[in-house]
């Protein structure tokens, strides 16, 4: 017998001691977590305070001033992103959405797995190769950057991104829908759009929010492609076209042939610079950027998850 | 007469036929769907093709000695020598540390997400670690730079130095004194740290939500605590995924370029001390691609990228294969 009130004794140390190593570490997972979202919460409240500072009208509507001059802005940035980033979703979301229509029709083929595959290589390329690649494939030939440049590589960030995201959302329409409309002799490629693509529209405007994200947040690989420009303004070139009796694809032609500055490139560049004036402008520029990525990716993430819970209730 | 009556007939049921094949537009269609899933096939092969062709000069004057740790290490444009092994360096010995410190943390972090933290928190701490993963590169540079490096790297800089660096053996590799602007490898490093944390706990928490609830219900039944059910159940059951997102995070932080470039003080003097200066692959082709001297010097940078290029195809291929492989496991259950 008292054999056995020795065990208990043994037995209920040992419990005590388990309980204790899960407790202890159970709630070091949670002390990790605190510890990652630290230097989250540091960056965006670092970048509010300081970037907050610099931003003003102004920051958004002037070119930049000479260096070491005060004032001026980075609308050349701001413009610059915006047609790149155009340029890249009128290529990428297109091709991207046919992507993934064929992967959701030809899912477990040879060309469709190996379509899956190298999708996801595309998106493990560094960034800084495809900036490499664009520069071979797009500057030498013409012998100059341009915007068409850089909104062709962004398009390959986009890409992968895009075709990713709008492959599950279309998979996650009930295959009863497709059959539906096919049953009553639509073809295939007005099921497509009019019924699988209008069915998963949400989770696919949201897939293409976050390729939209990645792309405008993107540096490296507008280095050897846009190059930046401190005088590229849009609306300086329409006004010049229409001066001078310039027609409209002649106008378009010269604001994508020419060099561009983007947000994230004017960051890089004036982080880097001796002038505190420009220093304290990076920090606005990354303030907006934050700012713009943040909200594409929570906002629509967000967003998504609303309109879920509004349509199931 | 015969005949001809007969073959009219014939060329118009053709023609319907043909018809039925294309007035709907599916030929159509599904050719596009074909041409453009080929275009992403064509893509990669194309940038390897790309790098490989534009490296060939480099190719043909280094061979091998260009990646070789053994050959003198050299970079000097105006000479036209060239060795990568720097910058190699630099890209392992960064991603290695960031790693270290990066596997342990997001892992546990994974844990909690996908295991403890209740509904409330848990949608608004995936959102956070979706942000830290969204967060533009050059921010985290720019951040790096003013805030980061002169209050936490140059103070564990300094602790390394004294620590680990007296030790005579050591102290190649944690030799100071690190500079006071705490630009250095370390800090590197420590920023491709957080950066790779939210891919891993990303990845190993679908790794962990992949694995069916009936493996930890029949541990917990076993009388497992919470800890051991997740230690001796589900961490060897989805080890595969869970390596697959290392591997992945080494992908990643390999080839992360802008925040690596400003923090990393872009040196090619091939000092193996992470308290020193560097270079990693990434950031030696974004700082000296557009200024290239000679034909030699930019496909020499191009000869890197063609590396970058490799390894990162090849760590993506296996990270997906290993994810694949426990997801595969856990539905065929």
């Amino acid at each position: 017998m008292s054999g056995d009130i020795f065990a208990q004794v043994n037995l209920s140390r040992v419990y005590r001691r388990r309980k204790w190593v899960n407790n202890f570490i159970l709630g070091l997972t949670g002390l990790t977590v605190i510890l990652a979202i630290i230097p989250l919460i540091w960056i965006i409240v670092y970048v509010i305070i300081k970037g907050w500072r610099v931003i003003n009208l102004d920051f958004f509507i002037h070119l930049p001033t000479a260096m070491g001059v005060p004032g001026g802005g980075v609308t050349n940035a701001i413009q610059g992103s915006i047609v790149m980033v155009i340029v890249a979703s009128i290529i990428a979301i297109p091709i991207a959405l046919l992507i993934a229509f064929y992967l959701l029709y030809y899912p477990q083929t040879k060309l469709g797995l190996s379509i899956k595959f190298s999708t996801d290589l595309l998106s493990g390329v560094p960034s800084i190769v495809i900036g490499i690649f664009g520069y071979a494939l797009f500057v030498v030939p013409v012998k100059h950057y341009s915007a068409w440049a850089g909104g062709l590589v962004l398009a390959m960030i986009m890409l992968p991104v895009v075709v990713r995201s709008s492959e599950e959302m279309l998979k996650l329409v009930p295959k009863e829908l497709r059959e539906g409309s096919l049953a009553l002799g639509a073809p295939e490629w007005k099921t497509s759009f009019s019924v699988i693509l209008v069915a998963a529209l949400e989770g696919v405007i949201t897939g293409i929010m976050l390729g939209l994200a990645r792309a405008i947040g993107e540096t490296a690989p507008l280095l050897f492609t846009a190059l930046g420009n401190e005088h590229y303004d849009v609306f300086s070139y329409i006004k010049q076209g229409i001066e001078t009796n310039q027609s409209f694809w002649d106008i378009l032609h010269k604001i994508l042939s020419e060099p561009t500055d983007a947000l994230p490139l004017t960051l890089w560049k004036y982080a880097q610079q001796p002038y505190p004036e420009r220093v304290e402008q990076s920090w606005g520029v990354a303030l907006v950027l934050m700012l713009l990525v943040l909200l594409l990716n929570i906002g629509s993430r967000s967003w998504l998850a609303w309109r879920r819970r509004q349509t199931h209730g | 007469m015969n005949n001809q009556r007969s073959l009219f007939p014939q060329r118009s049921n053709l023609r319907r036929q043909w018809s039925r094949y294309t007035n709907h537009g599916d030929r159509f269609w599904r050719g596009a769907l074909f041409v453009s899933s080929l275009l992403i096939l064509v893509l990669v092969l194309m940038i390897g093709w790309e790098v490989w062709v534009n490296s060939a000069p480099s190719r043909h004057a280094f061979g091998w000695e260009f990646i070789s740790p053994w050959a003198q290490a050299v970079w000097n444009p105006a000479l036209d020598r060239f060795n990568a092994w720097p910058s190699i360096y630099g890209s392992l010995i960064t991603s290695f540390i960031a790693l270290l410190l990066a596997v342990p943390f997001s892992v546990a972090v994974a844990i909690f997400l996908a295991e403890l933290a209740p509904p409330t928190l848990r949608t608004p701490l995936n959102y956070m670690v979706e942000m830290l993963a969204a967060v533009p590169s050059v921010v985290y540079g720019l951040w790096g730079i003013y805030v980061f490096l002169p209050e936490i790297v140059h103070p564990i800089g300094v602790a390394v130095q004294d620590t680990l660096g007296i030790i005579p053996g050591f102290s190649i590799f944690f030799g100071g004194p690190i500079p006071a602007s705490g630009i250095s490898k370390l800090a590197a490093a420590l920023i491709l740290t957080i950066m790779v944390t939210p891919t891993i706990a990303a990845v190993t928490r679908d790794v962990f939500l992949a694995i069916p609830r009936s493996q930890r219900e029949a541990s917990l039944a076993l009388g497992a605590t919470h800890w051991e059910t997740i230690w001796k159940v589900l961490i060897p059951m989805g080890l595969s995924g869970i390596l697959g997102a290392v591997i992945l995070g080494f992908g990643r932080a390999i080839g992360e370029t802008m925040a690596v470039t400003m923090v990393i003080g872009n040196t090619s003097g091939g000092d193996y001390s992470i308290l020193k200066p560097g270079y990693t692959m990434a950031s030696i082709i974004a700082n000296e691609f557009a200024e290239a001297v000679s034909e030699l010097h930019s496909s020499a940078l191009i000869e890197i990228a063609l590396v970058l290029f490799v390894v990162t195809i090849i760590l993506n291929a296996i990270s997906r294969w290993l994810v694949m492989s426990v997801h595969r496991k856990t539905m065929g259950r």
